[in-house]
């Protein structure tokens, strides 16, 4: 399956493992992610602030260009994500805001190709697929799937499962052979921008989902949005030190998991790029084995991709590379 | 020559805020055949009535339109009145000015207009009425009551003591339906069973009341006075005629481990069973499902211990036809499942339960024996926490509706806790408290302020659980809209008040014996305000939480609302029908039959007609009398809807009262 790839903002900068994890695995499972030419930003939490229908207009300019192309968005951040399905459901809910909207991006918009996250784009592809590419199961490695408010809600236009207790994130852990754990706060919001504005209101928000996901007995949580990730991986520190105890939940990305079965070099996941290591934990449960950090560590650059690449990714050959980020 | 009266009503403002009534009766003036014209603040109203009257002998007026509300509202009223005014009650039209003109329009010389339009549409149609002779039917003096809760013995128990016979029929081993689960009852808190059982036993013991339990309705035919009904008496494989009620089958029954439905499945029960000690009729019923010799083919201990030999495995379904004058439904209600609230765990807590399986956790005779105890492992708990409107009041998840009863047995549950275990504390999150009866709000008072319950303002967004075994906990995660602030509470146990719904079956069984229901699936009351326990099907009425959420103090007043409507009807030796019913030209009837299948109500049906020449019998070329066959109408089970005349081909059906002659002068009256 073709997609237009829609990376956003974040996955250049704080979310950079996120944008190359899913680059990496995306093409281990069929998938051909294309990045949209000439993609402007979603508006992201700043335009709905201000102007609706500007807000809608942003993200719309973005599935247009992929309209264009005759392709569907993928979308790894939760927030370009919100954004651009409630530009669709706009669009095809109100004759009169379509009209709007194509005049302002000065080109037609049908949302006849469905926005579709990165996540629901790898349970499309199916998890028997999945399943058949594991070469490393993650074996006892208990994971908090952690969906956050964006990926669940609103449920006029998010297509989710169940909004109190999705499961995507689950089921792919499951199928990576790890053990995802019933907890709480599954959905339970992240403060989104508050830690940094408002540390005081944000600070335990977070503070309440990492505990919560200490207490489920869980060793790491995954997600599957940039800012969730900034905020539950970046915050630990000074939280711990709050309390009085510290944290140590490695937080990924699903997509990153999914590297790591799917035998994928720690640094093409971007596995050290986190605030709390997770090399601790993975070596701790014998997940790094097959994984020869010595020998990317040797090499100062490692643009070249030698033969060795090709020796250490599974069975179907990635026909387009397009490893770094943008 | 036809002469016609023409009244138009100002209802208040309601109409003439938006109509201008006086113009309105000057221009009815110069209508064809209109010989009065007057108008009235209230037409409905005694001296509106004789106004009408007056005008009727003073001006010979031979019939009459009345321009004003719905006829739904007030044409049984002007009927009566035109009636005692010497006219036949249905030389009457009625022009809705109201409901169809002034409440839904704002440009009073357009709605002047429409009205005027409307008025003039009534006096083409009154000029082409005829004087339509009521007939009567007999009535049938027995009335049936479906559902064996309070509603049902107490609508039973005042009909029968008026010396009229009563079947309850309830679909469950006994009676006495929810009300016999509840612990106690606000505000006075009388223990339930203290004042319902008494009641059940008085069913039992009246000569003029036959229980029919474990049964249910399965067809309603005929018509008021003569409701012909089935009622299927399920198979419960002990003869309740030799069963003497001793319980020893129950006691030697090895499959014990059945959740019992009547303890809100916190207690078990055996297969062969009667759902609690002071069941009426005490007698036990077999559980085909769960019983061992229905499932292995071997067992039949409960025919071996048996010394009446009343248990019968061969015992069937039965179907028994009966007739009766009256019908009052009193089906219940049931209680929204707060499985569909994820939030609140989907069911999956233990700890967090309905208002009615509390109830059974407080009662002496549950299966605590009255001693509140967590679910989860029957520890006592200390901090209770209760949340108000679940499935209520929330649009998104359950219903728009409040279901009024569960401000009160909150804060009856909450003083409960208090009362019981010293040390607790009970915590209510609500949205509003509304306690609109007599000692309610008092009673609510004394909660908070002899019992120490607090109150918080607000919803509780999420529950969830922490900690195991003993330390096992609920975090109730809310926001204090007093506090402006999110609270996190602590929990034993949640206790929910859920909504009170219709039964499953509801819409189903309204259709099954021709009534109608609202939007929710309770059954409609034929007025909201004047005629609250009838419905729109003559002879059949409500009464208690089928209609609506209702308490136990509304519901046994509305029971015997209901059964004063029943002995009214059942008082009297025939009644009077309707007279607008279909009517067959038997000339021009080709005798097609396509009419029979349309009628709802089976009225129709072929009859032979013997051909006529000239007043005598018109003999075939073989000797024979000429016959044909031509449909035929009842009367009695006609209930004039039109839905045969406009399906007949031949013209030759015309609904009495709305005669295709009048619509259509109606219609040309427009023009």
């Amino acid at each position: 399956m073709k997609y237009a790839y829609y990376p956003g903002c974040s996955l250049s900068g704080t979310g950079l493992e996120y944008n190359i994890s899913t680059q990496a695995v995306a093409p281990l499972l069929g998938i051909e992610l294309c990045e949209l030419p000439d993609w402007s930003c979603c508006g992201a939490s700043s335009a709905h602030l201000q102007d609706h229908t500007l807000a809608l207009a942003l993200p719309a300019r973005n599935a247009a260009l992929g309209e264009e192309q005759g392709l569907s968005l993928a979308i790894p951040c939760a927030a370009c994500l919100s954004r651009s399905k409630a530009a669709e459901h706009a669009v095809k809910t109100s004759e009169d805001m379509r009209a709007q909207i194509e005049s302002l991006i000065d080109r037609p918009y049908q949302a006849t190709y469905p926005v579709k996250s990165i996540l629901e784009i790898f349970i499309d592809a199916g998890l028997d697929t999945l399943k058949e590419n594991i070469i490393k199961p993650l074996t006892g490695l208990k994971v908090a799937s952690y969906y956050g408010c964006l990926q669940a809600r609103p449920t006029d236009f998010m297509d989710v499962d169940d909004p109190e207790n999705p499961q995507t994130i689950d089921t792919i852990v499951a199928a990576l052979g790890a053990e995802p754990v019933s907890w709480s706060h599954k959905t339970e919001c992240c403060g989104n921008s508050h830690p940094i504005a408002y540390p005081e209101v944000g600070g335990p928000l977070v503070n309440r989902i990492l505990e919560q996901a200490e207490k489920s007995g869980a060793d790491c949580i995954v997600c599957a949005c940039p800012m969730c990730l900034g905020n539950l991986d970046m915050r630990q520190k000074a939280l711990g030190k709050k309390r009085g105890r510290p944290f140590n939940l490695p937080v990924f990305y699903f997509t990153q998991l999914m590297g790591l079965a799917l035998n994928l070099r720690p640094k093409k996941l971007g596995l050290k790029k986190h605030f709390i290591s997770p090399i601790p934990l993975l070596s701790k449960k014998d997940l790094l084995k097959r994984i020869k950090i010595k020998k990317v560590k040797n090499k100062p650059a490692d643009t070249p991709v030698p033969a060795s690449e090709s020796t250490e990714t599974p069975t179907p050959n990635p026909d387009n590379k397009k490893g770094g980020p943008a | 020559m036809k002469k016609v009266g023409v009244f138009v009503c100002h209802c208040g403002t309601n109409i003439s805020q938006t109509v201008h009534c006086e113009k309105l009766a000057e221009a009815a003036k110069t209508l064809p055949g209109v010989a009065f014209s007057t108008e009235y603040k209230y037409m409905c109203s005694d001296p509106g009535q004789t106004m009408i009257k007056e005008a009727i002998a003073e001006h010979g007026l031979d019939r009459v339109v009345v321009a004003a509300c719905s006829p739904r509202m007030h044409e049984t009223t002007f009927r009566k009145c035109i009636d005692s005014g010497g006219l036949n009650p249905y030389m009457l039209e009625i022009a809705n000015i109201r409901e169809q003109c002034s409440w839904v329009h704002s440009d009073k010389d357009k709605a002047t207009a429409k009205a005027g339009d409307l008025v003039n549409m009534a006096v083409a149609k009154v000029l082409k009425n005829e004087q339509l002779p009521s007939s009567f039917i007999p009535v049938h003096k027995r009335a049936l009551v479906i559902g064996g809760g309070i509603a049902g013995i107490q609508a039973a128990l005042d009909i029968a003591d008026t010396g009229y016979h009563v079947d309850l029929v309830e679909r469950e081993p006994s009676i006495g339906g929810k009300m016999a689960q509840i612990d106690k009852t606000f505000p006075t808190m009388d223990c339930s069973a203290c004042i319902l059982t008494p009641k059940m036993v008085d069913a039992s013991q009246h000569p003029n009341i036959t229980i029919i339990p474990y049964s249910e309705v399965e067809k309603v035919d005929g018509y008021v006075g003569n409701f012909d009904v089935t009622i299927r008496r399920k198979a419960s494989y002990v003869d309740s005629v030799k069963c003497t009620g001793c319980g020893l089958c129950s006691e030697k029954c090895p499959s014990k481990k059945i959740p019992s439905e009547f303890e809100c499945n916190l207690g078990t029960r055996p297969a062969i069973y009667s759902p609690f000690p002071q069941a009426i009729p005490n007698k036990p019923v077999i559980d085909r499902e769960n019983c061992r010799y229905f499932k292995t083919g071997k067992c039949k201990i409960c025919a071996r211990v048996c010394t009446a030999d009343a248990v019968n495995f061969e015992d069937q379904d039965e179907m028994v036809q009966i007739r009766y004058g009256a019908i009052v439904v009193a089906t219940g209600y049931t209680l929204y499942d707060h499985s569909q609230y994820g939030e609140y765990g989907y069911g999956h807590y233990k700890d967090v339960i309905s208002g009615l399986e509390f109830e059974r956790l407080v009662n002496a005779s549950g299966p605590t024996m009255g001693k509140i105890k967590r679910p989860s492992d029957n520890t006592e708990p200390k901090n209770v926490v209760f949340i108000k409107c679940v499935g209520s009041r929330d649009k998104a998840r359950g219903h728009d509706y409040c279901s009024r009863a569960c401000c009160m047995y909150t804060a009856k549950h909450a003083t409960m806790v208090r009362d019981k275990i010293k040390d607790s504390q009970a915590i209510i999150f609500y949205m509003d408290i509304r306690t609109p009866g007599k000692n309610y709000e008092e009673f609510y008072l004394r909660g908070v302020e002899e019992y120490g319950v607090t109150y918080v303002r607000g919803r509780v967004s999420r529950i969830y659980e922490e900690g195991e075994g003993e330390n096992r906990k609920l975090i109730v995660q809310g926001e204090d809209t007093l506090l402006g602030k999110q609270v996190f509470v602590d929990a034993d146990m949640v206790v929910l008040a859920t909504a009170m719904e219709p039964q499953p079956d509801a819409a189903g069984f309204a259709r099954k014996i021709g009534i109608s229901y609202d939007q929710n699936n309770f059954f409609s009351e034929a007025h909201p305000k004047l005629r609250p326990v009838e419905t729109l099907s003559a002879g059949i009425y409500l009464a208690g939480a089928c209609q609506g959420p209702k308490d136990i103090p509304d519901t046994v007043a509305q029971a015997g609302a209901a059964a004063a409507k029943v002995v009214a009807l059942l008082s009297k030796d025939e009644m009077e029908t309707e007279p607008i019913v279909a009517k067959v030209d038997t000339d021009r009837c080709s005798g097609c039959g396509f009419c029979i299948p349309i009628c709802p109500y089976k009225a129709i049906s072929f009859t032979d007609l013997t051909e006529r020449v000239h007043g005598s019998v018109a003999w075939g070329p073989t000797g024979k009398e000429v016959k044909r066959q031509v449909a035929n109408v009842n009367n009695g089970l006609c209930q004039g809807c039109g839905a045969c005349t406009v399906n007949c081909r031949a013209g030759a059906l015309d609904l009495l009262g709305f005669t295709n002659e009048q619509i259509l002068a109606e219609v040309d009256s427009l023009w």
